[in-house]
């Protein structure tokens, strides 16, 4: 009998008590001691709540008592793996810190007090109320016409990337009924550039591929420390190196990841579009690029306005930079049209203006030796990583890119991310098996949490949240927001079926469909995560609802945003632990009495106490289900969301003002169950699936849907109202009462290695984006080896190893369509979200049609490419002396900050005493030379500082860390990462917040914040 | 007697996630501790009566003082065919079982601690709260239902197999060939040998360098064995080891113990 290691896994999951190699013969002794705790315990599905991998878990209960949490060996994408953290969710639940009790904080006091549920959720809907009633903004005028806006700007709500789609969905749909604008979650502070990049390039802002395809590529090249923060679909990348393929890791710093590396590139932070600029001028100029790929399926051939100009024409700038609005006039920045409305192309690639030759023209500039200058890596070692990266290309080879904050935490976060997605499209890796952008999300639902709408800019399914002056009607906004070819030509029907899902009959043809109660936004630049903490800061916002999140810790300028957090009215923190928000007015050298702060604690319930969904970083929605109940008063978020939303609608009820109609009218019958209040959750799921408001008929008159029942698919929603659906991507994932996509746990079988019976993919289960590239023009594979789907000639439809993601029947010969759901797509475009079906090499970024590198505004060096040194567009928090910026004469090290593999976000790990135990505390890394400059020993405790604050941590003297030569200069540099605050389990899980030495800025499209490349001073710290 | 169950720890494969080490905690239900400085990213420094997985953080710089490697490796009892522990205990509570594996049968161990000071891997550990000595037990009760061990499960790598001894060593004999087809020239298995020292270790490693990068002595031995001039020590351990059995019975009697 031969025993593979599955094989133990397997036994355990079915049977947990099969034996292995037969004939055991336990002695009495042996028998007590092999007694198994799980033997007659229940298994129940689990997602582990830490990062996007989405591990598979397996919670064993026993008389209502969780006793055992870990993987479940028929995960197709984690395999029965867990991490540290993973295997360490047990005492997230388990947990002597944990708070089962509500906890109410009195203005200028310092203690909490306990207090009763009821009260607590009274209390705060009272304050919401108040806080709603007197910042309520119900018109404007723009111009000299009134529009209506319905804004509550006083307050703020953080959603968060770890709560459940479902919970999301619902603090989109509350929080919106009730006006707010302030809407946030952690993926504006960590991945929020991520949506715009992979958005304005491929279509969709999520992760091109599936983490399981990754063992097919012949070379990866990670840009995030993929093995550190996404261990277990590390997996697949040793998998792939085990078959042979090449590892390029790209970091300033020598991690974990490095260690499994044939190549470590160590450019400095905030420098990735000098390096892939670099690689895309190589592939350029050594004709590395897949011809056939490019011509096919990007936008290369298209023609651009004569009048557009470079910053290799204008040193540093776009044609129509206006430096006074600190803004682009993007006219020129557009394609030449023929009379058709389609933009002229030029298949040769040889016309001037095409966007290929603006691409190589572009990246001219980025050589070999610019890139040594700039990234401080040698141009030996960039050309011989060029020419083993661009090696993954053609139709045998594929290559894959990773990438996480070390690009999204920029001031041209977006830009980075698009210069290695451009990379991709010129080497073909788009859509093909082995290819693709990995954007390895850092918590369990940030992918989730995105695609429902708890960020301010957008709601539910990515339509745009609508701004006061180009929105002022249904019709504008969906005039304005709806392009004229690419899948979002439906975007009216997803629109009026949002509408609908949220205010059911009060949404009526003849009311637009209620678009009025949607809260219009003022501007652009305003309410993202950074703006609504300075506007706490400065009194403007009184009010703030923090859900599974910790700003003390992680916003930017934190020192800066505790104080904005100590100034409001009222918070409401719903969380497992005491989380340093909570514990604002307890921070250490403050004055309890000095923060007015009326501070309200709900416990919350982990992943394993509730029932719900969650998204992770490949689009896999996978369902958890309770497996147990919550102690004392802790229930889900969903319950806390729903209970006020109740209780806002009955403070209202004897209102008649017109203000009140959207709370009123909001459709919220959850049917809470039990003594919690526990809303049902498919019923939730159901609502974003969609269903049919009326008997639906199909245009040959038959029946399509019954009331009330769930749409199969997006396809068949209506922008007539007929149909309601909270979040078309979601659309498939409950087709039928009863069937819940999301809770399918059927392993890979057969050839099927991306297991499409497990979980539910958005959208309609497609694994890998695009996939209709993987064949070439005609619909015949590239080649054998990477094939994925393809034209069955036969059956006139697209088959193969994944669901394509293109119209099923459409040929590869098929004319571009001049109407329906596909309007503007062809035959040959892949890319069907996008306007004209292509991958986007030039695209319309606010700060560029293509990346272009500046500096990040704390840099040693000026740019060294043009006049420009910073980006001309990027968002600079103006709050005086709180937003000090270094300069390198006095702060002369490069300071970038991180994640450990054993901590996550702030919240949980540091609770966590499994967790805990791993590090000796908050440290930094230097580098031996530095350190022996410095006269700093390996242990010795230093003072890291920036204009804004300081923090005292242990230095780690290691050889990993290494200057890098800048311009001929060298140039140290400081690695901190940022778990740490004043609240954790033991001491070692307490520390100064390395968020307090980051300043407040922001990229121009998404305002994330620049935490990967800053400047410093370091000191040895006086005892 | 079944035929052997082994760990295989390939360390070409770990990326030091320690996943083990805390999936071990969670299934054996070990009390975390408050970590100490180590200078590296390792901890605890060893291992502990709460600490039975381990992962180890070794920087190798080369003739320059450049960085050349940094290793990661999880250690674990070895399990040894041979093993210093068992043949040190003086009442009998360490035994092998029918699979090969070496365990302290914690109602019988009296505490005298000989085998903690008779591991050459520095495996064992005293437990003050039990007043017994403790070690991993490849999962025990795990693997007498069917189960693999709760680190070998975690671990994302597949760095840490789990299965029969002989299957295990055959697959580590041909890593180490694709190794060094690779240019990992220095690539070499570590106790899978049961001619070797020791009798063969039932948790043997794929290592990528010498064995001292790692911590491991090159030449594991057994204290006892050491040479003949320390027999007479051992004389005296044996009286001792009666002495301490006694004073431990004892005690343990006072407590009202076994």
């Amino acid at each position: 009998m031969s025993l593979s290691r599955r094989d133990f896994l397997k036994y355990g999951a079915t049977t947990g008590t099969a034996v292995v190699g037969g004939g055991i013969d336990l002695t009495p002794v042996e028998a007590a001691a092999a007694s198994l705790r799980i033997k007659e315990a229940k298994a129940f599905p689990g997602v582990c709540p830490y990062c996007a991998v989405g591990c598979a878990q397996l919670i064993y209960v026993k008389d209502n008592k969780i006793v055992d949490i870990e993987g479940d060996p028929d995960a197709p994408h984690t395999e029965g793996a867990l991490c540290p953290k993973g295997s360490s969710t047990y005492q997230l639940s388990l947990n002597e810190r944990r708070i089962s009790k509500c906890m109410y904080r009195a203005p200028g006091s310092d203690k909490w007090e306990e207090k009763p549920l009821d009260w607590m959720m009274e209390q705060i809907a009272q304050r919401v109320k108040k806080t709603r009633d007197e910042t309520f903004v119900e018109s404007v005028k723009v111009g000299d016409k009134p529009v209506t806006v319905n804004r509550c700007e006083g307050m703020a709500w953080l959603g968060s990337s770890v709560l459940d789609n479902e919970e999301n969905y619902l603090i989109a749909k509350l929080s919106r009924g009730m006006g707010l604008v302030n809407l946030e979650n952690s993926a504006r502070l960590c991945h929020s550039a991520t949506v715009p990049a992979l958005g304005a390039t491929f279509g969709r802002g999520a992760m091109t591929t599936n983490l399981i395809d990754v063992q097919y590529a012949d070379v990866i090249m990670p840009t995030s420390n993929w093995a550190e923060c996404h261990p277990v679909s590390y997996k697949w990348v040793m998998k792939a190196k085990e078959r042979g393929a090449k590892i390029i890791h790209v970091d300033p710093r020598f991690t974990r990841t490095s260690a499994t590396a044939d190549y470590h590139v160590p450019i400095r932070s905030g420098t990735n579009i000098v390096f892939f600029g670099g690689l895309i001028r190589y592939a350029i100029e050594s004709k590395k690029y897949f011809h056939d790929y490019v011509v096919t399926f990007t936008n290369a051939t298209l023609l651009v306005d004569p009048n557009f100009k470079t910053p290799a024409v204008l040193d540093g700038l776009f044609s129509g930079y206006d430096a006074g609005k600190r803004s682009y006039d993007q006219s020129t920045w557009k394609f030449q049209l023929d009379a058709d409305g389609y933009p002229k192309q030029d298949p040769t690639l040889r016309d001037p203006n095409c966007v290929f030759q603006h691409l190589r023209r572009h990246y001219a500039r980025y050589t070999p030796e610019m890139v040594e200058r700039v990234c401080g890596i040698s141009k030996d070692l960039f050309l011989k990583v060029a020419d083993v990266y661009c090696s993954a290309s053609g139709p045998d080879k594929t290559g894959t890119i990773s990438y996480a904050l070390q690009l999204n935490q920029s001031t041209n976060g977006v830009q980075q991310i698009r210069s290695l997605c451009m990379l991709q499209l010129i080497l073909g890796n788009v859509g093909r098996p082995g290819g693709g952008v990995v954007a390895l999300r850092g918590h369990s639902n940030v992918q989730g949490a995105t695609d429902f709408g708890t960020l301010y800019h957008m709601l539910p399914g990515y339509p745009a949240a609508p701004l006061q002056a180009p929105h002022p009607t249904l019709t504008d906004y969906l005039e304005k927001t709806t392009p004229k070819g690419g899948f979002w030509v439906n975007n009216p029907k997803f629109v009026v079926s949002l509408l609908k899902a949220w205010w059911g009959p009060a949404a009526t043809k003849e009311n637009d469909y209620a678009y009025d109660y949607l809260p219009k936004r003022e501007k652009a630049d305003a309410y993202s995560h950074q703006h609504f903490v300075i506007g706490m800061h400065q009194k403007k916002v009184k009010g703030f609802i923090c859900m599974g999140q910790n700003p003390a810790v992680d916003s930017p300028n934190a020192k800066m945003s505790r104080q904005a957090v100590r100034n409001l009215e009222w918070l409401v923190v719903v969380d497992l632990f005491e989380t340093d928000t909570a514990a604002i007015w307890k921070e250490p050298g403050i004055d309890p009495k000095s923060s007015p702060v009326e501070v309200f604690f709900i416990p919350a319930a982990p992943a394993a106490e509730k029932d719900g969904s969650l998204t992770n970083t490949m689009r896999l929605a996978q369902w958890h289900v309770k497996a147990v109940e919550s102690p004392g008063d802790a229930r889900s978020d969903a319950a806390f969301i729903v209970d006020l939303g109740n209780r806002l609608k009955e403070l209202y009820k004897a209102s008649k003002a017109k203000k009140d109609r959207p709370v009123l009218d909001l459709v919220w019958d959850y049917q809470p169950q039990g003594p919690k209040k526990e809303p049902t959750m498919e019923l939730i799921l159901k609502e974003c699936n969609g269903y049919a408001t009326d008997d639906v008929t199909d245009k040959d008159g038959k029946l399509q849907y019954k009331k009330g029942e769930p749409m199969k698919t997006f396809a068949h929603l209506r922008d007539d109202g007929l149909t309601a659906c909270g979040n078309w991507l979601y659309g498939g994932i409950y087709p039928e009462e009863g069937k819940n996509l999301a809770l399918r746990r059927e392993k890979a079988k057969g050839g099927d290695y991306m297991a499409h019976g497990w979980g539910f993919v958005w959208p309609a289960n497609r694994r890998i984006l695009y996939n209709r590239a993987s064949a070439d023009a005609a619909g015949k594979p590239w080649s054998e080896k990477k094939k994925l789907i393809w034209w069955d000639a036969e059956q006139k439809k697209w088959v193969g190893n994944d669901v394509p993601d293109f119209p099923g029947t459409m040929a590869p010969n098929a004319p571009r369509q001049t109407e329906g759901p596909f309007k503007g797509i062809g035959g040959v475009d892949a890319f069907i979200m996008n306007p004209h079906g292509k991958g986007q090499l030039f695209a319309s970024v606010l700060d560029g049609a293509f990346p272009e590198h500046y500096e990040p505004f704390e840099s040693p060096t000026r740019n060294l490419l043009s006049k420009v040194d910073n980006n001309p567009v990027a968002k600079v928090y103006d709050i005086g002396d709180l937003n000090r910026l270094g300069t390198p004469d006095k702060y002369p090290y490069v300071l970038t900050t991180y994640r450990l593999t054993e901590h996550h976000a702030a919240g949980m790990s540091r609770h966590v005493p499994w967790l805990s135990e791993l590090f000796f505390g908050h440290f930094a890394e230097i580098g031996t030379e530095m350190a022996k400059e410095l006269g700093i020993q390996n242990g010795d405790m230093i003072t890291v500082e920036t204009p804004r604050a300081q923090i005292k941590v242990q230095a780690l003297v290691t050889e990993r860390i290494k200057p890098f030569i800048i311009n001929g200069k060298k140039v140290y540099q400081v690695g901190i990462p940022w778990h740490w605050g004043y609240q954790g389990v033991m001491k070692s899980a307490r520390g100064d917040i390395t968020n307090d030495l980051v300043a407040s800025l922001g990229d121009p499209t998404t305002f994330i914040q620049e935490s990967k490349a800053l400047l410093c001073n370091v000191r040895k710290a006086v005892a | 007697m079944a035929r052997t169950l082994a760990m295989f720890t390939d360390v070409s494969l770990c990326i030091g996630c320690r996943a083990c080490q805390v999936a071990c905690k969670q299934w054996n239900q070990l009390a975390p501790e408050e970590p100490e400085w180590t200078g590296s990213y390792q901890n605890h420094a060893h291992f502990t009566d709460k600490t039975y997985r381990l992962v180890r953080f070794f920087e190798e710089t080369d003739a320059t003082g450049q960085m050349k490697q940094w290793h990661m490796m999880s250690d674990v009892c070895k399990h040894c065919a041979q093993a210093g522990c068992l043949e040190a205990c003086p009442t009998g509570a360490i035994y092998r079982t029918e699979y090969g594996t070496v365990n302290i049968n914690q109602d019988i161990c009296n505490g005298c601690r000989y085998c903690v000071s008779a591991c050459p891997f520095g495996v064992v550990a005293f437990n003050h709260d039990t007043g017994t000595a403790t070690k991993c037990t490849f999962c025990n009760d795990r693997i007498h239902n069917g189960l693999g061990p709760a680190c070998a499960k975690a671990c994302p790598t597949e760095s840490i197999r789990f299965g029969f001894r002989d299957e295990l060593a055959g697959k580590a004999k041909q890593r180490v060939e694709e190794l060094k087809k690779l240019g990992y020239k220095d690539a070499q298995l570590y106790g899978e040998d049961t001619n070797g020292a020791l009798g063969g270790l039932n948790a043997f490693f794929l290592l990528l360098g010498k064995p001292s990068i790692y911590g491991l002595p090159d030449k594991p031995k057994l204290p006892q064995r050491n040479v003949i001039a320390d027999s007479l020590l051992s004389i005296g351990s044996a009286l001792l080891v009666g002495l301490g059995a006694l004073v431990a019975f004892r005690s343990r009697d006072d407590k009202g113990g076994a």
